[in-house]
């Protein structure tokens, strides 16, 4: 049985670490680009986001005013027990993303969207949004915070299985040269693309890919895993880098992750995680260890399993 | 070829013509003195509904952040800020000739910034130019120049995000140099060059089968 009191706590801190930190694989992603960057003005915006890390780590104040609308998502292992049951798990991330944002402090971004009513601490209708997965063993669970900003560098568009790859291409340059300009959508950034589901799955397959899976990962999926790589030069061929200025640096990473969709359609979305990718992951075992990290780990086998009947056994064989 | 250093430049928030009009586009900027912030909810209150603005301007100040902290009220008064980033100013772009008339403001401190129309029509006749933070999101950086929160208005009314905060700068900084007095955008600047690429990088990939109401074809169009 996980005790609720640690679950908050363990919140408390992610929040923090989240809105303060920069995860370790995006940073060196970002450093390698500062490294190869030569247009004069997208090299002095690196070296300034470099710097700012720094500073962040240093003062231990948020990385970006802007400090995202911050959300949760729940890993559970199938023989996890929380104390006071699912109820109490929300109640404990609801007061954590409230305390944290005065306490950190975080901008209290979440308002309602006609009324405009700010309760000052980003807790609202449906805020912060706690999304649910399971994995098949395990006593522990995983609790990861995504704090992500901005409100460019997200599309959707109903592709069709005769688009192709081609029309795949270029929704996706669309989406970076209509966001990219200015830098609105805050690049060099991890681009998440998703592909399949339906319209409202699309959108959250690209928004996981961006957000819940690391600079360097693959797709389990070897031809997408090769769609990444191209994707990503494709992104950075454009000419555009920090700020939309003139530079070689748009893609940190191009993740990619599909869902069965409708035989007709190929649904497509595309989102940019910001140069602050703020997001934090702590496993909470039963027995009350805690252990942190930055890969929310998220796409297992088993979030990606294909088949009707889960059979651990006779997949490690193959 | 290894990247040039932008020139830097230190300038106060009550600038003279002649600093800005010292300015030139891909300056580095760090401010010294009072700026406020001010976004839609501030725009609407002093403009619209004819409110009050709670500061002298442009004596005190002639530089408007668009821009809502992290920062809290803590409960004896006093302010906590942690860190500092512009939000979109394109957004505000119909509130700004009516407010620079009204307050003097010279500098429009932001994100994105507005165009070159604009820059000509109402930014120049004022004697105004657009800065550009670095980024965007260096939050921490920014913070480190709040020397202090001098004072938050309309709190209570507009709420913490988009309440009128009143920092001292020290040093904070860097931002860009993003409009000059002719009016000229370095955002533009940057794409007319980027777009002598576009074609090569759009080679083989094809339209998408089913349009969308008002789809522009020309990736050398800005669609803000």
């Amino acid at each position: 049985m996980i005790p609720i009191n640690l679950i908050q706590s363990t919140a408390e801190t992610l929040m923090n670490k989240a809105a303060i930190e920069i995860p370790e694989d995006y940073l060196t992603g970002l450093k390698q680009a500062a490294e190869t960057e030569d247009g004069d003005l997208s090299s002095f915006v690196l070296q300034a986001m470099l710097e700012n890390y720094e500073a962040a780590k240093e003062d231990r104040r948020a990385m970006c005013g802007d400090t995202g609308v911050p959300r949760w998502f729940v890993k559970l292992g199938n023989e996890a027990q929380v104390e006071g049951g699912m109820i109490a798990l929300e109640a404990a991330l609801r007061r954590a993303t409230a305390s944290a944002t005065n306490g950190v402090p975080l901008r209290p971004n979440r308002v309602h969207p006609l009324w405009r009513t700010d309760h000052d601490n980003n807790v609202g209708i449906g805020a912060p949004e706690i999304e649910y997965g399971f994995e098949p063993d395990g006593a522990w669970i995983d609790l990861i915070t995504v704090h992500k900003g901005g409100l460019f560098g997200t599309d959707y568009r109903m592709l069709f299985p005769s688009d192709g790859i081609q029309g795949i291409k270029r929704f996706y340059l669309d989406s970076l040269m209509a966001f990219g300009k200015r830098g609105l959508a805050c690049q060099p950034a991890i681009i998440g693309i998703g592909l399949g589901g339906s319209k409202d799955i699309c959108m959250t397959l690209g928004k996981r890919a961006s957000v819940l899976r690391t600079v360097g990962s693959r797709n389990s999926d070897p031809r997408i895993a090769e769609m990444e790589d191209e994707f990503k030069e494709l992104g950075n061929s454009i000419g555009m880098g920090a700020m939309g200025f003139v530079g070689k640096n748009m893609v940190i990473d191009c993740n990619i992750e599909v869902g069965y969709c409708h035989t007709g359609g190929m649904p497509m979305s595309v989102h940019a995680f910001c140069l602050s990718s703020r997001r934090a992951v702590a496993r909470i075992h039963a027995d009350g260890r805690v252990e942190h990290r930055t890969d929310p780990d998220w796409f297992t086998d088993y979030q990606r399993r294909e088949t009707v009947e889960w059979e651990p056994q006779q997949e490690a064989a193959e | 070829m290894s990247p040039r250093k932008p020139r830097e430049v230190r300038l106060s928030t009550t600038p003279s013509a002649e600093a800005i009009a010292d300015l030139r586009l891909g300056d580095v900027v760090y401010l010294d003195g009072l700026m406020y912030t001010a976004r839609e909810g501030v725009y609407m209150r002093a403009l619209e509904d004819q409110a009050n603005i709670p500061m002298e301007l442009p004596s005190q100040s002639a530089a408007n952040f668009h821009c809502s902290p992290a920062a809290r009220i803590n409960p004896d008064g006093s302010f906590d800020m942690g860190a500092v980033t512009a939000t979109a100013s394109f957004r505000f772009a119909k509130w700004l000739p009516e407010w620079m008339a009204k307050t003097g403001a010279k500098l429009i401190v932001g994100k994105g910034g507005m165009t070159s129309r604009d820059y000509k029509e109402y930014f120049v006749p004022n004697g105004a130019v657009y800065l550009s933070t670095v980024g965007y999101g260096t939050g921490a950086l920014l913070g480190r120049g709040v020397e202090a929160v001098e004072a938050v208005h309309w709190n209570e009314e507009l709420g913490l995000a988009q309440a009128m905060w009143v920092i001292r700068c020290n040093r904070m900084g860097p931002f860009i140099v993003a409009s000059d007095l002719n009016g000229d955008c370095l955002f533009e600047r940057e794409n007319a060059k980027i777009a002598e690429n576009v074609a090569r990088v759009y080679e083989g990939t094809k339209p998408a089968v089913l349009k969308r109401y008002g789809e522009s074809d020309d990736r050398t169009d800005e669609v803000i």
